[in-house]
């Protein structure tokens, strides 16, 4: 923070609304506002879009996952004595990322091609192609600054390092090679149990008795097998925990929700014509997406500084209310909302309690309760985990690595035809809910272990090892046994490790603000949940705005161009 | 292309579409001025182009372009170069209206004229096909063409079952893409073609593939037709056989003068009577064939000579092909002691429709007993007292039974020779019952049941030489059965299904053929000896079959059944006493097979629905039958 090259000043210095921070909630919100005609002005401290969803090249990442690793730096002597009509709430970080472990096995390689990579820092991440994302963005013709390309299946994996293809189609079942004649026909049923359900014929209705018990149960009920019944929940619905196990399950799913999404999945596939799976991805990774939402505000009006930190909030001396913030560069800017970035956090003078118009607007769009972490792992290849194909989605449900394992893990293989890596290798994003930072390496480690070879010269390369040693122990005494069946690449040798970054990531926001924050990157797949909230946060502070009103469309011709390059 | 609802036409649609039609009417007026006078001017071929695009089904203005074509190939400055702008010409016109409707009948056909020509690129051809197909994968006028294509190009078939297969995996819905496999599966069979030579190799992976788009979505009825047409291969044997004869090996036949035969060690199932000095000797085969004569099937006997028998063939259609043939064995009129010989297919000839030699020589030999006539009996009186009715029945006595039991295993051809290459449709018979009991087993599914029934019959069907019985009759009774309830609309499909399986049933066993086997006694007769009489009364039969187990009968009551057609009866040579009283018949033209029976004497009709319906013109079978006597009662 001491570099910050000098800035003019800004002009004007009242605006109706500041973003902090351009993650994708808030360039959502930044891109919302401008098209309702408000003043916007949107800042981030970094030198480019996308907070804690953008994507960084290969040498940037660890810095910007350290930078916010740390606890705040200690406040500067709180001037809250201002001369003025304000007092000063300073800001302070939060620390986001823990376990930081950058595992460096070609240092050559990568470190002269440091730019060719954009890794995700919040992967991994896929958009449905009928998700909410992608209706927003063909909606407000963002989807005109990016470009996408089909996520070409999923798998699910198994202990011993093979991948089923998911039987997620009516062709796919049929062209399925695991699965017997019998589970082909229990699962396509359920399927057109599902879609008739959907399209509200009569006599297949679920029951609304049905609807509200547990998705697993209502599995279990059409006498679906244990295979399928993963398949469905964790491959095609998405479940996150174990739903055959309520002790640990924090999340069960309901029919309901398991239907609904069934019926995404459905929706995404073969929705355009050059995308073969459910799935897209952005050209030049995650992170396009929040630099496209900025871009969209941008054409509205709102007005970009990066590079740009926040030092404190200003508010009234005798309301209470907020007034606007201080910047780093020393000059006041005024307006009359305010959003911010999850990270930051306003520290109240000692033995003080929030404004009290301020207080009645606790957010209840805030993120739920204590959900724990999320463990995530970036690794660089230079082979495909599977050949013949280079982008897909690996989920391996609860117990499948070892028995301890609660959640799903997913792995998410992109080639270098995505701009995010050099020609040649493959990026692989794994991602495990978790309760703390050890349970969320342990989850990581073993997809790795799993799929991958890691070298045994590397400079963290012990740490790796010896952590790996336990769960991986069982892990291979299993492989070692039954290596033989299954559509497995055995005899191909597995991909080596380049490199690798594993970290953990706040899921909370430790406390609950009374300034409206925009959420931190969730645990999903997708943006849906993610957008919800952003919608509600958008609905909060401008109530009789329309969030994205249909006359807004300057591109009617959207559906042509959202279809993803191939 | 399928599936999508039909909208009303909008004001302004009608509006168009009668705009369209006006001006479709003048290129039309001027297209026929052109078209009459001869006139093949640039302009003129240009106008038939327009008129094309805007109505594809034009066949005059195909036929037109065609004319035009030969007219400037003709011309004496013809070149290789204007022949192919000419021809380049016509399939960019072609495209252009298959671009306005993928079905013309007339454009796929123009096309087809033009690439026969030469001189076109036919891998173009592929590339257009590809696209086209990818528009509409089921178009059959697309995949018709493809194959004449691939011929053309001799592309080969495995290039081309690849194709077909990825098609499939697109999306199995795709009846044309699985015929197509069925139509290069076939050629390569037929080509005995590397890695094709053996049915047995191939049938059980295609059934493994079929069972995945079957179980799948057990609705979707393009896979069914596959499994219908691998079904057939599996069950069809290639060349054909020599089912059943009469008389049957090892048979004794008596030939009398009156009704009556002296001596109970001849079985009533070889005795016949006989006023014309002759008898028939028939054979039936397992499928239509042709080409049986005095030089395939040979007759060696002491009292006729092989050279002076005709053989005819039997069957509804008067083709030259038929399942069942017969010859007249002329016998002199003095008594005789003698062994007749006769041997089928020693000398090739015998040929199936579907072109397989016949290729299982076989021979049988029987004995005949002639009896010579008694003047004065006079036949027709005893003729005319016949009367079927119930009094006149009694039960099969037991005191031939030996010798019954003897002469049922006579009548039918077993064939040794096909067991060991059988073994392969046993097993996919076999793998095919337990994999779709399975299938009922999660789902109930008309077409499921209607599999299974079929897989049952033909599996009893192939095993019933060694087995001597149906195993599986009463299920496939039950399905069809069940059948007609779930399925009305189609009843009267599994009523005759279900009459041909009760028919081999009751046909399948010396026990229950004598169930239904009745001894005629007249009280009013004088005659010492009582004819035997096959009574499949009131078995609610919709058709008749089993007729290779029946060609002995002589008397057979069909009463009280609910038959609508006798389609096959007119292989029962030797019946002279037919009852049909009280069924469904509905016009004399369903009494067609009984033509062909010429030792009927006495038939009985009555109680039937002819004349109920139209009027039928077709013919009249009395006056062409002198012999023939309708009684009714």
């Amino acid at each position: 923070m001491d570099d910050i090259p000098p800035y003019p000043p800004i002009d004007p210095t009242t605006f109706d609304l500041i973003v902090i921070g351009t993650g994708l909630p808030e360039s959502i919100i930044a891109a919302a506002a401008s098209t309702a005609s408000k003043s916007v002005l949107h800042l981030d401290p970094n030198p480019f879009y996308g907070s804690h969803f953008s994507s960084l090249p290969l040498a940037d990442l660890p810095s910007f996952l350290s930078s916010h690793s740390t606890s705040p730096s200690p406040p500067h002597s709180p001037s809250s004595d201002d001369p003025n009509e304000f007092s000063l709430l300073e800001f302070a970080t939060r620390p986001l990322y823990s376990s930081i472990d950058i595992s460096t096995f070609s240092p050559n390689l990568l470190d002269q091609h440091s730019r060719k990579f954009n890794l995700d820092v919040a992967g991994p991440r896929v958009l449905f192609c009928a998700d909410k994302s992608i209706e927003l963005l063909l909606r407000t013709g963002t989807n005109q600054y990016m470009e996408f390309k089909s996520v070409d299946a999923t798998f699910v994996g198994d202990n011993k390092g093979n991948l089923w293809s998911v039987p997620d189609s009516r062709a796919a079942i049929f062209k399925d090679k695991s699965l017997g004649l019998v589970e082909k026909n229990k699962l396509m049923r359920f399927f057109k149990l599902v879609q008739g359900h959907l399209a509200g014929e009569q006599d297949v209705k679920i029951s609304e008795e049905d609807l509200q018990s547990p998705f697993v149960d209502f599995l279990n009920k059409m006498g679906l097998p244990p295979k399928i019944k993963s398949f469905i929940l964790y491959a095609i619905a998405m479940a996150d925990y174990d739903q055959e196990d309520t002790g640990v399950c924090r999340d069960l799913l309901k029919t309901k929700d398991g239907i609904d999404q069934l019926a995404l999945y459905n929706a995404s596939i073969g929705r355009f014509q050059n995308a073969s799976g459910a799935f897209l991805y952005p050209i030049y990774g995650q992170g396009e997406l929040s630099q496209a939402f900025c871009r969209r505000a941008a054409v509205k009006g709102c007005l970009y500084v990066l590079r740009m930190p926040v030092t404190a909030l200003l508010v009234d001396k005798d309301t209470g209310c907020y007034k606007g913030v201080r910047l780093a560069s020393g000059q006041d800017i005024f307006s009359q909302k305010l959003i911010l970035d999850p990270t930051f956090k306003v520290t109240l003078p000692l033995g003080s309690s929030p404004p009290l118009p301020l207080k009645e607007k606790l957010p209840f769009f805030s993120l739920k309760d204590d959900k724990g972490k999320i463990a995530r792992g970036i690794c660089i290849t230079k082979t495909s985990l599977k050949p013949d194909i280079s982008n897909f989605l690996v989920v391996y449900p609860p117990r499948s690595l070892f028995p301890e394992q609660v959640t799903s893990i997913r792995l998410l293989q992109i080639a270098s035809n995505l701009a995010v890596c050099l020609p040649g290798m493959f990026v692989l994003y794994i991602s495990a809910l978790c309760n703390d930072d050890d349970q969320g390496k342990k989850l990581i480690h073993a997809v790795m272990n799993t799929l991958l070879t890691v070298p045994l010269d590397s400079e963290s390369n012990a740490a790796v090892q010896s952590e790996t040693a336990e769960i991986g122990s069982a892990v291979q005494d299993e492989t070692s046994e039954s290596s033989s069946g299954g559509p497995s690449d055995s005899g191909e040798e597995k991909p080596t490790l380049l490199w690798s970054a594993l970290y953990s990531q706040e899921l909370t926001l430790g406390q609950v603000d009374f300034i409206c924050s925009t959420p931190m990157p969730d645990g999903k797949l997708n943006y849906n949940d993610l957008i919800d909230t952003t919608f509600k946060i958008f609905q909060e502070i401008y109530p009789e705005e329309e969030f994205f009103p249909e006359t807004s469309l300057e591109n009617p011709e959207v559906d042509g161009d959202a279809s993803p390059e191939t | 292309m399928h599936g999508r609802p039909r909208k009303a036409p909008k004001p302004e649609d009608e509006a168009a579409s009668s705009a369209k039609a006006q001006k479709l009417r003048a290129l039309q007026t001027q297209f026929f001025t052109f078209h009459h006078n001869k006139i093949y001017t640039k302009e003129a071929v240009e106008l038939s182009a327009k008129l094309l695009e805007i109505n594809p089904e034009s066949y005059t203005a195909w036929n037109y372009r065609k004319l035009a074509v030969e007219h400037y190939l003709n011309l004496p400055d013809c070149n290789p170069d204007s022949i192919k702008s000419v021809l380049d010409d016509e399939l960019r016109v072609v495209e252009n209206a298959l671009r306005q409707n993928f079905k013309s009948y007339g454009a796929w056909h123009h096309r087809k004229w033009v690439l026969s020509k030469g001189h076109s690129s036919i891998d173009n051809e592929l590339r257009l096909l590809d696209k086209f197909q990818k528009a509409d994968s089921r178009n059959f006028h697309a995949w018709n063409y493809r194959r004449y294509v691939a011929e053309s190009m001799k592309r080969s078939e495995q290039d081309e079952l690849k194709y077909a297969e990825d098609m499939i995996y697109t999306n199995f819905s795709n009846y044309s893409a699985w015929h197509n496999r069925s139509v290069l599966l076939s050629a390569l069979f037929e080509k005995k073609a590397g890695g094709f030579l053996l049915k047995e190799k191939v049938l059980p992976e295609e059934y493994e593939f079929i069972h995945q788009a079957i179980f799948t979505d057990p609705d979707d009825q393009s896979g069914w037709f596959y499994h219908l047409w691998l079904l057939d291969q599996t069950v069809t044997t290639d060349s054909p056989l020599l089912a059943s004869s009469w008389p049957g090996h090892g048979s004794d036949v008596l030939l009398v003068g009156d009704r009556c035969y002296n001596g109970s060690a001849f079985s009533p199932f070889s005795a016949l009577h006989s006023d014309s000095g002759s008898f028939p000797i028939v054979l039936y085969f397992n499928q239509p064939v042709g080409g049986v004569n005095s030089s395939t099937v040979t007759v060696e006997c002491g009292f006729n000579k092989n050279e002076d028998l005709f053989w005819k063939p039997l069957s509804a259609s008067n083709s030259q092909t038929a399942r069942v043939w017969v010859a007249h064995l002329k016998v002199p009129s003095s008594d005789l002691h003698s062994t007749v010989e006769v041997s089928v297919g020693h000398s090739k000839g015998i040929i199936s429709t579907r072109g397989f030699v016949y290729s299982h020589p076989s021979m049988f030999s029987f004995k005949v007993h002639v009896q010579p006539m008694e003047r004065d009996s006079s036949q027709v009186s005893v003729a005319e007292n016949i009367s079927l009715r119930e009094e006149n029945f009694k039960v099969y006595g037991t005191q031939s039974e030996e010798s019954i039991i003897d002469s049922f295993d006579q009548l039918i051809i077993k064939n040794g020779h096909e067991t060991t290459a059988s073994n392969w449709r046993f097993e996919a018979l076999a793998k095919e019952i337990e994999c779709f009991r399975e299938l009922l087993s999660l789902v109930d599914c008309k077409i499921g049941k209607l599999t299974l029934a079929r897989l049952l019959k033909a599996y009893d069907a192939m095993s019933y030489p060694f087995a001597n019985k149906l195993v599986h009759s009463e299920e496939v009774l039950e399905l069809y059965s069940d059948l007609m309830k779930l399925d009305p609309t189609h009843y009267q499909f599994y009523k005759d299904e279900h009459s041909i399986v009760l028919l081999q049933k009751v046909t399948s066993s010396k026990e229950s053929l004598l169930q239904h086997c009745f001894q005629y006694k007249d009280s009013a007769s004088s005659a010492i000896c009582d004819p035997i009489c096959l009574r499949l009364n009131n078995l609610s039969l919709s058709r008749m079959g089993a007729f290779e187990k029946l060609l002995w009968v002589q008397m057979l009551d069909l009463s009280h059944n609910e038959l609508q057609s006798i389609e096959g009866l007119e292989a029962m040579q030797l019946l002279s006493c037919l009852s049909l009283r009280n069924n469904k018949l509905r016009s004399l033209t369903a009494l067609e097979p009984l033509r062909k029976l010429k030792s009927l004497r006495i038939l009985d009709i009555s109680y039937n629905q002819i004349g109920d319906q139209s009027i039928d013109t077709t013919s009249s079978i009395g006056s062409r039958n002198s012999k023939m006597n309708q009684k009714l009662l």
